[in-house]
């Protein structure tokens, strides 16, 4: 039944991710936490995994007006330049320092989302109106 | 595009606009490092960054984070392809799911409140990293 709980985490992942919630950070540590996947591959499979559900999640706020345009491009060819070296580092690493340096990541990010979140609550609020 | 759809560049000076510029190239930068060093996480730069620097509304830096994203997974994940072997049927299975979720994810986020949904997952997190810190 292994099987089944790589579609289920998928789906749990995949409802963050589609709101932009950061489902990888959610997928990865269900695959090598609990389905005991070697690090580097669940890295993968998330980032392949996320490019047919982006372009349908997209499709979706495109058609909501949720997709700010503007400017864009000074963040993702950036972006994009950047994650290739990223990427072919990461590819040279040990899977063991990848994954505890992925735990350090996850923790401070846990910590700066929960600060942020309660310190801008109200801000918040009236920022989710259309 | 309408006004309330742009980053909020437009009332500042030409300078401001720069230095917004300068930032967004930083930012795209470490998001983009983020994104293809942990094979995922740069939503988690690029929302707040649009939240709190380019003061964009909640929803929106969301849904635009996804439209950064993508094209730095798109490359990320083909130089990931063409360096380490996958379990192809594990990748499968993932992607159904993960695809089924994003749906309703997408359709979710025009609908509801995030932050009690932001806290959980940010404690989820915290607990996730220890384990894998420890593991």
């Amino acid at each position: 039944m292994k099987w089944l709980w790589f579609i289920i985490f998928g789906v749990v992942s995949g409802v963050l991710g589609g709101m932009g919630m950061g489902g990888g950070t959610l997928l990865i540590p269900l695959l090598t936490l609990v389905l005991n996947v070697e690090q580097l591959q669940a890295q993968g499979t998330n980032l392949i995994a996320f490019i047919p559900m982006s372009i349908i999640a997209l499709i979706i706020h495109s058609k909501n007006h949720l997709i700010d345009k503007n400017n864009i491009l000074y963040l993702i060819v950036p972006a994009i330049i950047s994650a290739i070296c990223a990427a072919f580092i990461a590819n040279n690493l040990e899977g063991d320092t990848l994954r505890v340096a992925f735990g350090i990541f996850l923790v401070t990010l846990g910590i700066i989302q929960i600060i942020l979140t309660l310190i801008n609550k109200n801000q918040n609020n009236s920022g989710e109106s259309n | 595009m309408n006004n309330n759809t742009k980053l909020n560049l437009n009332n500042s000076s030409t300078s401001n606009n720069k230095d917004n510029k300068i930032l967004m190239i930083l930012c795209g930068l470490f998001t983009g490092f983020v994104n293809g060093f942990f094979g995922g996480g740069g939503g988690m730069i690029a929302v707040p960054f649009m939240i709190y620097i380019l003061k964009e509304p909640v929803k929106k830096a969301h849904a635009t984070a996804i439209a950064i994203i993508a094209p730095i997974t798109l490359f990320s994940a083909i130089t990931y392809v063409t360096r380490i072997s996958f379990e192809w049927g594990q990748v499968a299975l993932a992607t159904i799911g993960i695809v089924i979720g994003g749906v309703i994810g997408a359709k979710l986020l025009n609908k509801c409140s995030n932050i009690i949904l932001t806290l959980m997952f940010a404690g989820l997190m915290i607990y996730a990293g220890v384990r894998m810190i420890l593991k």
